[in-house]
């Protein structure tokens, strides 16, 4: 198990290496240490969101909302900064936490007290959260010069040479790392995962814990919300739309299994750092932009193919002849 | 006691009482009403061609929907229709630059839909994957093709002949589409409640494994109802492009919300393993009303959106909600 893990890892660093050495081949400088800082930093919100959506998928659920979750978050704080510019940075954060929690316990409630099927409820609570952005908003959007200065600079503030965003990723990848090897609530994502009727035996609350992995995921796409909206100095309905596809290929690119129950934290950074390379290739290499929507499709589709042929179990066969025609 | 005076019914409910309160008979109700709210709200509803023109609201969508409506039934679901539907207009669109003719145009959607649905098969019947999972990854991948093709362009000139489609009328109000949306809901309805091939969808849906072992042959049945999803999403490909007359990358963004709130809405488990063709045709009106009604009041399309999220969880919680308060 560990093992398979670990070689899944290796294979994903080796990827990335290769990629990064071919594109270096076009374009010398994209090795440059200061240019591979900037694509981490312009993967940190990615990473971020993949690290709770790993927590969502090993749990046996997936969250499709947490880009309009981003988007209602960044929306709310941005407004807020217009309306009141001195509200400090903490106190936007705080909320900006709140809120996306607020809605990832909506998931978490359907999920758990009504047992409606995850893709369903978070379908349904995108295009609802998604909604809710243009009746606060009117459509209208929020501009640079509408932002007051600590808001827009927080996120891009550098300490020790790397802005705060990407610390706040690399926090994170340390507290998701502990979390889901040295802790109790950490091993119960995995056990409700990997096998739901023995997690009852020992104890485990399934739907609560599902719950929680909802809180999680939306706690940081909140957070993501307020960062993606500040750094980026603008919000708009449409902000990250389409982005939990690239989230959910993260998970998957970084073996984590659809299944519930496996995959690993080093696992989805890398997996996001993967389609961050890749995203941040495309104009260096020339090819348009427009190629990224099919480059994540297709590396769903051929990462959870491998996946698949990775940790296929041989189950008895009973009629051998039967199972061959079914 | 003795044993004349224990009574044995037959059936556990009349007929009668079985049709009262079923699922499809509440939604009918609904049908009703808002039916009724709509013509006392706008003096403008109750027109023959403002009705016949709010039929194009879900005749696309319910095309797909029947299929959709098999598909989920036998447990498994699609969420690439709304892509194949870009990918096929796109394949329509280069076509027709290229001076093809109307009946080509429509071979070449209806083929690139029935492609995109093999390439869903194959992925989950053959290499056993979660269907859940490989149309969120074929989802983009087709839409992510039209983007490669058209970018931020766009795709006109249509040959004439082609507007009939989408635009044309069999006879007084009836559309084509409208036609069409019937014809379907008949060979559809055939299919699932009065053949073999209904009774294996509603053996998968109940116990794939049973299924298999009283000889239907599984993933051949989930194979082409995956054919049959890719085949009508082609077919409302040709329908909106020709409506359209254009082909953007973005044509039916989130139209496979709105295919999987209709086949919910109309009574199908999500979960699989019932539900009825006959539910599904009185969603789609309950939704084309819906929208037309909330269209002729000026609510703008997002927030439109906003109500068939929450029609979607809602038709689901709220039976849940019930027997749970009923429990206690």
């Amino acid at each position: 198990m560990t093992e398979a893990l670990k070689s899944r890892e290796a294979i994903l660093t080796g990827a990335i290496l290769v990629l990064i050495a071919l594109i270096s081949t076009r374009y010398p400088g994209f090795a440059a240490p200061g240019n591979l800082a900037n694509v981490f930093n312009d993967t940190a919100p990615l990473i971020l969101l993949a690290l709770g959506q790993m927590i969502v998928i090993l749990t046996k659920c997936i969250d499709l909302s947490v880009a309009a979750n981003l988007a209602l978050t960044g929306m709310v704080v941005a407004m807020l900064n217009t309306v009141a510019p001195g509200v400090p940075v903490i106190v936007i954060l705080l909320i900006a936490l709140a809120l996306g929690a607020l809605m990832g316990a909506i998931n978490g409630i359907l999920v758990w007290k009504l047992s409606i099927p995850p893709i369903v409820v978070t379908l349904g609570t995108m295009t609802i959260f998604r909604g809710i952005i243009f009746l606060i908003s009117d459509g209208a959007w929020v501009n640079a010069h509408e932002m007051s200065a600590p808001f827009k600079d927080f996120p891009r503030h550098v300490i020790l040479g790397l802005p705060t965003l990407s610390w706040i990723a690399i926090a994170a990848v340390l507290a998701f790392y502990v979390l889901t090897t040295r802790t109790a609530l950490g091993r119960a994502f995995f056990a409700v995962g990997g096998n739901p009727h023995a997690s009852v035996y020992t104890g485990i609350n399934v739907g609560r814990t599902q719950f929680w992995a909802y809180v999680i995921s939306g706690t940081l796409a909140g957070l993501t919300g307020y960062l993606w909206v500040a750094r980026y100095a603008v919000a708009y309905v449409d902000i990250a739309g389409g982005f939990e596809l690239d989230v959910v290929a993260a998970c998957v690119i970084g073996g984590v299994s659809i299944a519930g129950g496996s995959g690993s934290v080093i696992g989805a950074l890398l997996g996001a750092i993967f389609l961050g390379v890749v995203k941040n290739a495309l104009p260096v290499v020339n090819i348009s932009p427009f190629w990224q929507l099919a480059i994540s499709g297709t590396a769903i589709i051929v990462a959870i193919a491998f996946n698949a042929r990775a940790s296929r179990v041989p189950g008895r066969v009973i009629l051998k002849r039967a199972e061959h025609a079914a | 006691m003795s044993v004349t005076d224990r009574h044995i019914p037959d059936r556990l409910t009349t007929p009668a009482a079985r049709v009262l309160k079923s699922w499809e008979t509440l939604l009918l109700a609904v049908a009703v009403a808002i039916f009724i709210v709509n013509s006392l709200a706008s003096p403008y509803f109750l027109n023959a061609w403002n009705l016949s023109d709010a039929t194009f609201n879900f005749t696309e969508k319910a095309m797909i929907a029947f299929a959709m409506a098999l598909l989920i039934i036998a447990g498994e679901i699609d969420l690439s229709v709304a892509s194949i539907i870009a990918l096929a207009s796109t394949a329509m669109g280069a076509a027709a630059q290229v001076g093809a003719g109307p009946a080509v145009l429509v071979l070449i959607g209806l083929g690139v839909g029935l492609a995109c649905g093999a390439f869903n098969a194959v992925l989950v019947t053959v290499m056993g994957l979660p269907s859940i999972v490989v149309t969120i990854g074929t989802m983009s991948l087709f839409r992510g093709i039209s983007y490669i093709v058209l970018g931020d362009t766009a795709y006109g000139g249509y040959p004439p002949g082609f507007e009939y489609f989408g635009q044309g009328y069999v006879f007084w109000v009836f559309s084509f589409e409208f036609v069409l949306f019937a014809v379907l809901a008949v060979i559809y309805g055939v299919l699932l409640h009065k053949t073999n091939f209904g009774r294996a969808v509603y053996a998968i849906g109940n116990n794939a494994t049973g299924a298999m072992f009283s000889g239907i042959r599984v993933q051949r049945v989930k194979f082409i109802l995956f054919l049959l999803t890719g085949l009508m999403s082609g077919l409302a490909a040709v329908c909106l492009t020709s409506r359209l007359g254009s082909t953007r990358p973005s044509i039916g963004l989130g139209m496979e919300l709105e295919v999987v709130t209709m086949v919910v809405l109309g009574g199908v488990n999500i979960l699989g393993g019932s539900g009825s063709i006959p539910g599904v045709v009185i969603a789609a009106f309950v939704m084309g009303l819906v929208t037309f009604g909330l269209g002729l009041l000026n609510v703008p399309g997002i927030v439109m959106s906003i109500f068939i999220g929450l029609l979607l969880i809602g038709v689901i919680a709220l039976p849940r909600l019930w027997s749970m308060a009923r429990g206690k």
